[in-house]
């Protein structure tokens, strides 16, 4: 018998284990996922509206993005992400059919099929040293019916074929001491001029001359990049001039304009004429005017717009001309915003607007919904009810199959336009919720996880560039306020961390802001620097979290600013340590806070601190490359693990271990820049209180980047091993031997066991390690880990692999005791048999077959719902869905057909009854006979 | 730990068991420094050298108060000293402490022979500490820290050879930890070559928290001293082919293994045995009924009605 149990019991992991898989069906797409194209701020805008059918913008980016729009609606016709350092230069339309991207400095050309964006050809253009990169395409210098790009990159000029990219000649100028600023090439000339310097003398000509023409010229004068004909647009403070150039180097000014903001460059549409738009602000209406260059006379175009001041001023403006149905000249302009946001402009109106602040998030954060107020009315309930009844009943045709090709598509539509998914409340499950994004941009945005639009944003004032506070940039976000108890009437808030400048000592900024409206409630700064935020786990009587600010000189700031937070934090004083990496200098030091500041002004909120423990890393063989922690919010359900044989481990669940990995200095560089010989990776695992190495890990012959993620009690990180030329992944789970012995019975009933007893860090750790390693073979972006609610269902690596696709892997596959023969016990504990290499299951891609391009970052949250995590992505595009890694255990599916189950009840209530009516009868002629 | 580690082994025994726990209730250090010793041999490193080879190690070193320094115990010191054909030389390094915000003070002594490899990387072994007793004045001042519950910190340099490198390494633990019998300490110095990373200092076994506060009995160290070098990963095994077999596609790994009859089929053989069971219990039955009515089938009848009759009243009831 107790082998037909083992039997039993190995079916039923064997089912379970094939379950994992998270494929869907066609029709499941889209209904708890959506995904979000992006491009990122506009560099470089060229139109392609003259002889096309579909009229199309050509944009590149900032993100490093190619992408053809389709001018009409702003949809994407077709997209290319080029690596994070292939920053793109310029781009150009040629032959009227390729697209032409000069990139990484001038040295990469590639050209695009307009149409379809399928890469035509691409050629490498090497040179000497670098210089400016410049692209020039000659509408009518034609050889043999092929026309000639231009390049200037790396100090030598490049002639270009535009069919097949093939180098047709070269000159080097870069030795002859000339710095090319512009490529000039007449009309109907067979001459190109190359304009450069070659000392500096020639460009102070004129430099006198600026004071001169404009009085008020306290404030330093910029040459404004914009290409015109025969002018030059000057800006001053906020002013902006034109000045004519007129033979012989005379200057005269031809218009000068306040409050403006951006020009565009010089449209040349007529024989010899040309125009130029000009944006201006004026309250909350923005001006745009098109000018005719060169004589100035009079404006050709002259528009306003109602514009939303959350999305900041004009930074780039385009134009381009068409004609009218009337035979005259329009212009429609393309206006990238201080947001990143991108929109066009035609007659007077916004056509369309294009959110690609989105493309640059650099911190996300969630915030609840607000709990749903009243009851719904009777009404609603009873129209809610027919179209239950219709839903299901239209389901129900679908399970059993009887449903007509219309009524396929009717469920489908109900299921996807189900508005349960996208309420603005609170829902059981805990599937609904907001999500904070901070973007490069400073501009918050509230996305709903339903279907991902956007609720509410907010350009943040304190991360506007400003007097104080010349480039400011945004750096995270945190929980700032969680009401629970009082949930009904208050809002939960959000702090928003931001720095003016990048270096680590510039001065610090902070905001409050609202999640359920998107007010900033509160704002501070420029206050001190801001080198480390720790989220302390106290809350004030309004449930504000306690913050404490690490400043650049080791002092630490308490906010919120309020006498409570000052008692509740004084009342943890002694408790609360914290550690600083210097990753350059190779040390990490832990602190303790020590007394108040002595400052001039007296801050019962600043405290000094002084340093406890240091580990110095010996700068000739170490580098630090990669420090993970725990996450501070995790939920570890159990501390044991029972294991084969009914023994326990426990795991080592400490929240203040900190994972380290370093490599040989010489090793820092790209993969294969060194021999195996001469690199390793030290991986270590270091207690932050008292800065104990609780485990120290050397892989030779291994180097980075080191990718890793912590969890509970292991860490699983991702290297590259030089000696198998294949990247590896390994698993170290670390467990307390301490409680080891509680595993007898009969002591946990007299209560000598040590499970209660608080622990110390200061106790010796009796800890025992256990790892392994496993090839993988994907090169990775990213890993994150699921998490959920209670931390019951078993967990999940995602792995943004550089496909820019999520990838669920189990993580059983990396459990440090699998063996190559498991035994029968160990089988039935789920121990897979080792393998070399980890698993790419297709069907377990989180993304399916979608593509989150430019990955940088997966995000996951518990909803309420135990087996269930939500999983946002974010990189250029944007990316979320809900993974149940144990299957949906705990609810009915989506599908679950609620009327089959009501039909099937009353059937058999149906038959009950006929059954007992017959048994009555029958027992009534048994008696009489 | 080690009475609990055999008391769990011998946990069908409870009965013996708990008298045997009552007779060691009292945490002896004979098995600490059981522990220790575990801890060595698995790095196989040094703590120290006796001259007695004494296996009892609880008498680290210990800091008396006339200096001489009692050297630790090492049993393998020996077998190390005979396979040393490298040349090796003594480097000496100094242990400073300081009572909470204090400045460092020399406190003692690490001597280790520092080894040179047949290929250039230099190791230390056989490390010595000789502790300075607490003076007076320092005896006041950690009597103050215990008071205050403050830290007692310590610090060595971070490279042997040219003191002190790069930076301190510094380390510290609340001074109520250390006070137990004597001054218990328990260092473990990671080192890599000829550089000091870090240093775990603390007591020897587990801090109480809350921490208790108590003066030592007796005014000496009791010192352990652990070198640890960095543990190698082994490498990932390549497997061949034969090996991995067809579950390498699927990666779901978990074959079902091979089944007896009786495994394979017991879902269809338990109802077949019920059956049969069944049918015995009836061929079994039947005989005797068949007697029975036979030789009285005539008032068998009416009894079975009356009792069905009585049944259905009992039910409607």
């Amino acid at each position: 018998m107790a082998m037909a149990i083992r039997v039993f019991l190995l079916l039923l992991l064997f089912l379970s284990s094939s379950n994992l898989t998270f494929s869907l069906f066609e029709d499941q797409v889209g209904l708890m996922d959506w995904h979000q194209q992006y491009i990122g701020k506009v560099k470089h805008a060229v139109f392609h509206t003259q002889k096309a059918g579909r009229k199309r913008v050509v944009v590149s980016t900032e993100e490093n993005v190619v992408a053809s729009l389709d001018l009409r609606h702003g949809e994407i016709f077709w997209r290319h992400v080029l690596g994070t350092n292939d920053a793109i230069d310029e781009i150009d339309i040629a032959l009227g059919k390729y697209v032409i991207a000069l990139s990484s400095e001038g040295s990469i050309l590639r050209a695009w099929n307009l149409p379809d964006g399928q890469m035509v050809w691409e050629s490498f253009l090497p040179g000497s040293k670098p210089s400016k990169a410049l692209l020039s395409i000659p509408t009518n210098l034609k050889v043999d019916k092929d026309h000639v790009i231009l390049i200037y990159s790396n100090g030598c000029l490049h002639a270009v074929s535009s069919i097949d990219g093939e180098v047709l000649w070269k000159k080097e100028l870069a030795t002859e001491g000339i710095e090319v600023q512009q490529l000039i090439h007449p009309l109907g000339s067979d001459i190109i001029y190359a304009v450069g310097f070659v000392g500096m003398e020639k460009l102070l000509i004129h430099q006198t001359h600026v004071s001169d023409l404009f009085q008020d010229s306290s404030a330093t004068a910029v040459i404004l990049p914009s290409k015109l004909m025969g002018m030059v647009a000057l800006k001053i403070s906020s002013t902006i001039i034109f000045i004519k150039v007129a033979d012989a180097g005379k200057l005269e000014v031809v218009d000068k304009i306040d409050h403006a903001a951006a020009v565009s460059d010089g449209l040349s549409f007529l024989e010899g004429q040309q125009a130029l738009a000009l944006v201006q602000h004026g309250g909350s209406k923005i001006h745009l005017t098109v000018k005719l260059g060169p004589d100035w006379s009079g404006d050709l175009l002259k528009e306003s717009f109602e514009m939303d001041h959350q999305r900041g001023v004009v930074h780039k403006v385009f134009i381009n001309n068409y004609i009218r149905t009337d035979r005259s000249h329009g212009f429609r302009a393309l206006i990238v915003m201080e947001d990143h946001s991108l929109l066009l402009l035609q007659q007077g109106e916004v056509v369309w607007s294009r959110e690609d602040g989105l493309a640059s998030i650099i911190d996300v954060t969630t915030s609840e919904l607000p709990v749903e107020e009243n009851g719904v009315s009777v009404a609603k309930v009873e129209h809610n009810l027919f179209e239950w009844l219709k839903g299901h009943i239209l389901k129900l045709k679908g399970t059993l199959m009887l449903a007509s090709p219309e009524d396929v598509v009717a469920i489908q539509r109900i299921r996807l336009k189900s508005s349960e998914k996208s309420k603005m409340t609170r829902d059981r499950n805990g599937f609904r919720k907001l999500l904070i994004v901070l973007s490069k941009a400073g501009k918050l945005f509230a996305l709903h996880t339903g279907d991902g639009r956007i609720v509410w944003s907010l350009l943040l004032h304190t991360l506007h560039k400003s007097e104080a506070c010349e480039n400011p940039t945004g750096v995270n976000v945190y929980q700032w306020q969680v009401p629970h108890h009082h949930a009904m009437d208050e809002n939960p808030s959000i702090l928003v961390v931001g720095r003016c400048g990048h270096s680590l000592d510039a001065p610090g900024i902070l905001s409050i802001v609202d999640t359920y409206t998107g007010n900033e409630l509160n704002s501070l700064g420029p206050v001190h620097s801001i080198v480390q935020i720790i989220p302390l786990p106290f809350t004030d009587p309004t449930e504000q979290r306690l913050h404490l600010l690490m400043d650049a000189g080791l002092r630490a700031h308490l906010y919120p600013r309020t006498p409570e937070a000052i008692g509740i934090f004084q009342r943890e004083f002694a408790n609360i340590y914290w550690y600083s990496i210097e990753a350059d200098n190779g040390i990490i030091r832990g602190h303790v806070l020590k007394n108040n500041c002595f400052l001039e002004v007296a801050d019962e909120f600043c405290f000094e601190t002084k340093a406890l423990w240091s580990i110095v890393f010996p700068s000739e063989s170490e580098k630090i490359i990669a420090t993970v922690t725990r996450k501070l919010n995790e939920v570890v359900h159990t501390q044991a693990k029972v294991i084969t044989d009914q023994e326990v481990m426990y795991k080592y669940v400490s929240k203040n271990l900190l994972f380290v990995a370093t490599v040989a200095p010489k090793a820092v560089g790209e993969i294969g820049s060194v021999t195996p010989d001469e690199s390793w990776l030290v991986v270590y695992l270091i207690d932050t209180i008292t800065g104990r190495i609780l485990h120290r890990l050397t892989h030779h012959g291994s180097q980075g980047p080191v990718h890793a993620v912590f969890s509970e009690n292991w860490v699983v990180y991702h290297y590259f091993n030089l000696r198998a030329h294949r990247y590896e992944m390994s698993v170290i789970e670390i467990y307390d031997q301490s409680r080891a012995d509680n595993k007898d019975v009969l002591n946990l009933i007299l209560g000598k066991h040590n499970l209660t007893s608080p622990i110390s860090s200061y106790s010796r750790p009796e800890v025992i390690t256990k790892s392994q390693s496993y090839f993988f073979t994907h090169s990775v972006k990213t890993i994150a880990v699921t998490s959920t609610a209670k931390g019951i269902t078993s967990k999940q690596l995602l792995i943004g692999t550089i496909g820019d696709q999520v990838l669920a892997l189990d993580k059983r596959f990396l459990d440090p005791r699998r063996s190559i023969n498991p035994t029968q016990a160990e089988k039935e504990e789920g121990i897979i048999p080792l393998t070399d290499s980890l698993p790419i299951i297709p069907q377990s891609y989180v993304t399916h077959a979608l593509q989150v391009e430019g990955l940088r970052g997966i995000v996951t949250v518990p909803a309420k719902l135990e087996s269930t995590t939500l999983v946002f992505s974010y990189g250029v595009d944007l990316y979320f869905t809900q993974l149940a890694p144990s299957r949906t255990y705990d609810s009915l599916t989506e599908d679950f057909s609620y009327a089959l189950l009501l039909i099937t009840i009353v059937a058999l209530v149906v038959a009950i009854f006929v059954t007992w009516v017959l048994s009555e009868r029958k027992e009534l002629q048994e008696k009489w006979r | 730990m080690g009475t609990k580690n055999q008391r769990s082994s011998h946990s069908n025994f409870f009965f013996l068991c708990l008298c045997f726990s009552l007779l060691v209730s009292s945490p002896s250090l004979a098995f600490q420094s059981d522990e220790l010793l575990v801890d060595d041999e698995e790095f196989g490193l040094e703590g120290g050298r006796s001259p007695d080879l004494d296996l009892d190690l609880t008498t680290s070193t210990r800091s008396s108060p006339p200096p001489p320094p009692q050297a630790t115990t090492r049993t393998q010191a020996t077998r190390k000293k005979s396979s040393d054909p490298d040349s090796d030389s003594k480097v000496q390094f100094s242990l400073d402490h300081a009572f909470g915000d204090s400045d460092f003070s020399p406190a003692g002594t690490f001597t280790a022979r520092l080894k040179t490899g047949s290929h250039g990387g230099q190791t230390l072994t056989k490390l010595r500490f000789s502790r300075n007793a607490f003076t007076e004045t320092e005896k006041g001042l950690f009597k103050k820290l215990l008071e205050a519950d403050d830290f007692y910190r310590i610090r060595v340099p971070s490279n042997v050879l040219s003191p002190p490198g790069r930076d301190y390494i510094i380390s510290a633990v609340k001074a109520r930890c250390i006070p137990r019998e004597g001054l218990d300490e328990h260092f473990v110095i990671h080192m890599d070559g000829v550089n000091i990373l870090a240093v775990n200092y603390g007591s020897t076994g587990s801090c109480q928290y809350p921490r208790q506060f108590k003066f030592p009995a007796k005014w000496y160290f009791n010192s352990h001293t652990v070198l640890k070098n960095s543990e190698v990963a082994p490498r990932t095994q390549a497997f061949t082919e034969e090996i991995l077999g067809g579950e390498n596609g699927e990666g779901e790994g978990i074959k079902p293994p091979e089944r007896s009859f009786w495994a394979k089929y017991w879902m269809y053989l338990i109802p077949l045995g019920l059956i049969v069971m069944n049918a015995i219990t009836q061929a079994m039955n039947m005989p005797e009924e068949q007697a029975a009515g036979q030789s009285a089938s005539q008032p068998q009848q009416p009894m079975a009605a009356t009792q069905r009759g009585q049944s259905t009243v009992v039910r409607r009831r």
